[in-house]
């Protein structure tokens, strides 16, 4: 059974079908990228998985519990973890405190225990703090620990919500437009980290990506959207190479070659 | 007839409400700032208005000029010199820094010689009259709040529907990048927005003088805008006059029919309703953040 | 110079991590518990009203400063709680019972005003609760059977066991015991998952809410807890002042409340103490110094608010961590001189983020 399953999944904002009948599976272990022209409803499809939003049609199950009426607040413990498209860090902490709230969904703590300080409050922030010293050494954190998130190049900072949602110890890890903003070098690390992500956490990951090279490089499923709905499913080459696919970022065949240089 | 004449003293009562608020939108829609202190701008025009009688003996119309346009100007330049400072700072640093703002004003105006800790009456040239109509009395002084309150909405509408800055403003308030990308000068519209309120605000001082006098505390009053603001919507200008006119009717059938003591909180109960049935107000709008 | 260096993760989990620091706050402490045998009793009155003010301040320094929600109406709880103790202690009942009733009863006041006023966000939250604080003052003022109404209510001096609580020396000890323990707790909520999900909330709740904080149950836990320490506050506040009456707990106290945090310092522990005294400091320096100033001026009923509306924009102007956070900045350049870099502490310029989208 797939770890994620999508069916029919559709959302609308006003007059706008932003999810048009979405379907996809996603198997326990792989890399798994959704692709498409802004505007194809993407991250609308991350923020119906995350709960944000509710959707108006459709059902999703993740890991056999069914997502579609599950308040946001549970979806971390249930094993799911994301970043956002626009860093939505914690402005005012610093990387260690941003990430040992992103342990918040494993701990066991409660008002009481906490105004005094008990054993149970001690031993969820010990785990806290194992969890996001394993995610800063993963990710090569260590020297940012006690910085301030604010002051961060935008680089680090992408790395820091990368490392707060692996505090979160997820099954499932949905990445939204992980390379936006990086550059080359900074590129070429997160594919690392999302395959080792993968490899030596098996982690399954749901990205949304535009740079082509990356989605090739680490996915291997790609599905390809475009006005709310799943144009094409397949390897990344497969989808790359659909005329659908094509046609959707480019336009018609005839557009196309209007484009070529004359020979 | 009871009835009749509770809500028309509720109506003149509400179109006082619903100028404060309407400025305290203005404020709102342009800078997304809430203006805590729009009361006290309320005092000081009424402050101005009969300094400039008292001690320059100007007549009453003259005098009233002048303390509205001086309004605006203070409007503006509590704009410039206080609020763009701020500007990228979170809500509550705006909230507190007008709150502060009323304080100095509430306390300077205390020092000023023979007018400040007193409670002094205003010289209008309809002080005393009254309508008597249909077995109703309206007095005059509630007869001006209601044609003035009329009066600025129709300047106010033909401004930002018809004139190219009133256009520019509502670009502004509803996305300042835009905006400012189109070549529109965000800032100084701002200014602008403030300015407006200001004056706003000074009429209405001078337009409730009569009825409450002048004294440092007049500026009290100016916490109802928040109840007129949010039945109204926030955002929006006629809502905000709509919104300050029920809580007026509101606040004086209470007074009639309901127990001592309801009639000062009634504003506040209509408040937490609306809050409750729909916090946008009647002519807000719901918005949502992209992530 | 860090002097310690942590060598584990409980290390960091102690209260006070710095051994030489502990040194520092033990004789602080010591200072205090002896200050009736040191000073006379005016002094001890500004004392005790400074713990006062500081456990109201820890309350709304929770709310606000941690949790990122304003309230414009917390002096109802100060009035519950104070209402609370006095009727109580009317009626026999020794100060640990009474005070604990005042803080449950505040609690369940701040559930009752958070629930339907955390549905909405922002200036609405802050508007809705100035709406409760109108109406809780004209409850004290109404409900005359329970607080004496607009006359007011004498309240009783504060007793356990054998022991009548009427010198000053006793109320500051009170105040003193009921100010150190709740700054115990609020360090270590500060510290504890709870706290941290508190700042979540406040710095961006869709991401709490994507790592599991359920941040509904979480914003009315912070009101609750706010109204039970600001409700502890009111309790001791009757018992200071031995005469309670509708109007000490009008729109103007909530405002004091807020600026206290707001110039002390907003989002830290010490940032309580310092409003507080500025709160209880400012008053007294403005009664001083008025005989020097010129009569419009210095007998103006406005001057006090000039002050302190002076002080409320300088400090969002100029000095927005407050009187805490310019604290720190002296401390640092004064650990670090001469080398103190010129931009430590340059806030990064940001751009307006508008929060009609949330």
């Amino acid at each position: 059974m797939a770890l994620l399953s999508v069916s029919d999944l559709a959302v609308s904002f006003g007059g706008v079908r932003a999810v048009a009948g979405v379907s996809f599976d996603v198997e326990a272990g792989e890399i798994f990228t959704l692709i498409g022209p802004n505007g194809a409803g993407k991250t609308t499809v991350f923020n119906l998985i995350s709960r944000i939003y509710s959707p108006s049609a459709g059902r999703m199950a993740f890991d056999g519990v069914d997502l579609t009426k599950t308040p946001p607040y549970r979806i971390a413990a249930l094993g799911v973890a994301r970043t956002f498209q626009n860093i939505e860090l914690f402005e005012n902490a610093t990387v260690l405190d941003n990430l040992l709230i992103g342990h918040h969904a494993h701990g066991r703590s409660s008002l009481i225990g906490d105004l005094i300080f008990s054993r149970a409050t001690r031993r969820s922030l010990r785990e806290a703090r194992e969890a996001a010293e394993e995610a800063l050494e993963l990710l090569r954190l260590q020297r940012y620990r006690h910085a301030g998130v604010g002051g961060l190049p935008y680089g680090v900072r992408k790395v820091v919500e990368l490392a707060r949602a692996l505090c979160a110890r997820p099954k499932l890890l949905l990445l939204d437009e992980p390379s936006s903003g990086l550059n080359a070098g900074e590129t070429d690390a997160m594919a690392e980290w999302i395959l080792q992500i993968r490899d030596r956490l098996a982690v399954t990951i749901l990205v949304v990506e535009h740079d082509m090279s990356l989605v090739s490089r680490v996915s291997d499923r790609v599905a390809a959207l475009n006005q709310g709905a799943v144009l094409a499913l397949g390897t990344a080459a497969e989808v790359r190479d659909d005329p659908r696919v094509i046609e959707a970022y480019l336009g018609g065949g005839e557009d196309v070659e209007s484009l070529r240089r004359p020979a | 007839m009871e009835l009749a004449q509770q809500v028309l003293s509720g109506l003149a009562q509400g179109c006082v409400y619903g100028l404060i608020a309407l400025g305290f939108v203005l404020i709102y829609k342009a800078t997304e700032a809430v203006n805590f202190a729009q009361g006290e701008m309320l005092m000081l025009g009424a402050f101005g208005c009969l300094a400039l009688m008292r001690f320059a003996g100007l007549p009453f119309a003259v005098a009233a000029v002048l303390a509205v346009a001086g309004m605006g100007a203070l409007g503006a330049l509590v704009e410039r010199v206080a609020l763009r400072p701020l500007l990228g700072q979170p809500q509550f640093a705006v909230v507190m820094l007008t709150i502060g703002l009323g304080y100095v004003a509430r306390g300077l105006v205390s020092m000023i010689p023979d007018i400040g800790p007193e409670t002094n009456a205003l010289d209008t040239p309809y002080k005393g009259l009254a309508l008597r109509a249909f077995g109703l009395v309206v007095s005059a002084d509630h007869l001006a709040i209601v044609a003035t309150t009329l009066a600025l909405c129709a300047s106010l509408y033909l401004l930002f529907k018809y004139t190219r800055i009133g256009v520019a403003m509502q670009a502004a308030s509803q996305n300042q990048l835009a905006a400012h990308y189109m070549g529109i000068p965000v800032k100084r519209l701002n200014g602008l927005a403030w300015a407006l309120s200001g004056a706003v605000a000074g009429c209405a001082g001078i337009l409730i003088a009569p009825i409450v006098f002048v004294h440092m505390n007049m500026g009290n009053i100016g916490l109802k805008a928040f109840p007129a603001a949010v039945v109204g919507g926030f955002g929006s200008m006629p809502g905000a006059i709509v919104g300050g006119v029920v809580v007026g009717v509101v606040e004086s059938l209470a007074g009639f029919y309901l127990p001592e003591g309801f009639k000062d909180i009634a504003a506040y109960v209509v408040l937490l309703a609306m809050l409750v049935v729909k916090p946008t107000g009647l002519f807000g709008e719901t918005l949502r953040k992209k992530v | 110079m860090r002097r310690s260096i942590p060598t584990d993760y409980d290390a960091s989990l102690r209260l006070i991590p710095d051994p030489a620091k502990a040194v520092g706050w033990a004789t602080l402490l010591a200072v205090l518990l002896a200050l009736p045998y040191l000073v006379g009793n005016y002094w001890l009155s500004q004392f005790a009203f400074i713990y006062i003010y500081a456990v109201a301040g820890l309350g709304v320094m929770l709310l606000a400063g941690y949790t990122g929600l304003i309230s414009i109406g917390h002096a109802a709880f100060l009035g519950t709680g104070a209402y609370t103790e006095a009727y109580l202690t009317a009626r026999g009942a020794p100060f640990p019972l009474a005070m604990a009733a005042a803080a449950l009863l505040s609690t369940a006041a701040g559930i009752v005003i958070g629930l339907p006023a955390l549905r909405v966000r922002g200036i609405y939250l802050a508007i809705a609760t100035l709406a409760f604080g109108f109406i809780a003052e004209e409850v004290f003022a109404r409900w005359e059977s329970v607080t004496g109404g607009n006359t007011g209510m004498q309240v009783k001096p504060a007793i356990f066991l054998s022991w009548t609580l009427r010198s000053q020396a006793s109320i500051y000890y009170l105040a003193l015991g009921v100010c150190a323990l709740v700054t115990l707790a609020t360090i270590n909520l500060v510290r504890s998952p709870t706290g941290r999900a508190f700042v979540a909330i406040r710095d961006s709740e869709v991401s709490a809410q994507s790592l599991g904080i359920p941040v509904a149950r979480y914003k009315t836990m912070a009101f609750a807890l706010s109204a039970a320490f600001v409700g502890l506050a009111g309790a001791l506040y009757a018992h200071k002042l031995r005469f309670l009456s509708p109007e000490q707990f009008s729109i103007s106290q909530s405002i004091d409340l807020i600026m206290l945090v707001v110039v002390g310092g907003l989002g830290s522990i010490p940032g309580a103490f310092f409003g507080a005294v500025f709160l209880i400091v400012t008053p007294q320096a403005i009664a001083i110094a008025k005989d020097y100033l010129p009569p419009s001026v210095g007998q103006a009923p406005g001057l006090q608010a000039v002050v302190f509306g002076g002080a409320l924009i300088g400090f969002v102007l100029l000095e927005p961590s407050g009187l805490y956070g310019r604290w720190v900045k002296i401390a640092t350049y004064l650990r670090m001189f001469p080398f103190y870099p010129a931009g430590a502490f340059r806030r990064q310029k940001s751009f307006q983020r508008s929060e009609r989208f949330r």
